[in-house]
């Protein structure tokens, strides 16, 4: 196992413990924050809030970091092009996530609390990730 | 603490999870330079492309969020969730995967990492998918589907 490997680790228990700790491993949390013209639950904008602001103070410092702590180089997202595919993906992945209340994230963490219910969940969208790659490769 | 006007909300907790998130991405982009977004480095580690990072610290990151999970149940001694039956979820999962791949990410990787560098995709996609997800579960309880059990 190589420090990228034990970074990520450290990274993903970090992560599953802070979606567990804010709610978001139990879908009627979430569909509660998605059912905004109902009886809505703002805690996963608290959550989102959390992140995001932990997030914009990191980004400032980022650059003056010559190279990751492990690794030789940082790889960012460079794209700034808005287009129909990025716009069409987000709505359908938002459909999903409220039908289920369960986004990638929380499906992934909650095999541990849920563990039938989270595996279909997962490897249904595995399955959707593969028919993407499949049409990309046979155009 | 609670919330006025919103008994059931947990804003404290959110915070403080939301707080986590936000650290673990800090650790993975100071630690290894990448982006943690959920959808793509669980189809890098399941060979369907996503992100560039390699295999072995794909599969890290992914068991590390139930071992996180793990984690929390043990201190709280135990977690609340309703989930949705099998073939919803099924049905669900399908459209997320097909949904994050063409759109380059979910809620972490658009929501938590793009949004706080500003980044306008990032930016569009959370609206877009926060906007289709308050119609999705409008709709639904328009028509009396309930799916939690």
């Amino acid at each position: 196992m190589n420090a990228r490997s034990i970074v990520a680790l450290l990274s993903g228990t970090v992560f599953g413990a802070g979606l567990a700790l804010g709610g978001m491993t139990d879908p009627a949390r979430v569909r509660g924050f998605l059912d905004l013209f109902g009886d809505w639950d703002p805690t996963l904008a608290f959550v989102m809030g959390g992140a995001v602001l932990v997030m914009v103070v990191v980004w400032r410092l980022q650059p003056r970091l010559a190279h990751p702590l492990f690794a030789e180089a940082f790889a960012i997202p460079t794209r700034k092009d808005l287009d129909a595919r990025l716009v069409g993906g987000a709505a359908l992945f938002g459909v999903g996530w409220g039908i289920a209340g369960l986004c990638p994230g929380p499906g992934i963490a909650a095999l541990v609390i849920e563990p039938v219910g989270a595996a279909v969940f997962v490897i249904a969208m595995l399955v959707g990730m593969g028919l993407v790659r499949l049409t990309e490769r046979n155009p | 603490m609670t919330l006025a006007g919103f008994p059931d909300a947990a804003p404290l907790a959110g915070l403080a999870g939301g707080v986590l998130i936000g650290l673990a991405a800090a650790i993975m982009l100071l630690g290894a330079g990448r982006i943690a977004g959920v959808s793509g480095i669980a189809a890098r580690a399941a060979g369907l492309g996503g992100s560039g990072m390699e295999r072995s610290a794909a599969w890290a990151f992914v068991i590390g969020l139930p071992l996180g999970a793990l984690v929390i149940i043990a201190m709280l001694g135990g977690i609340e969730a309703s989930f949705a039956s099998p073939l919803v979820l099924a049905i669900a999962g399908l459209i997320v995967g097909v949904g994050t791949k063409l759109g380059s990410g979910c809620t972490s990787g658009h929501g938590v990492c793009g949004m706080s560098r500003f980044s306008a995709r990032s930016i569009v996609a959370t609206l877009t998918f926060m906007a289709t997800g308050f119609a999705t579960v409008a709709a639904m309880n328009a028509l009396g589907l309930e799916v939690l059990q």
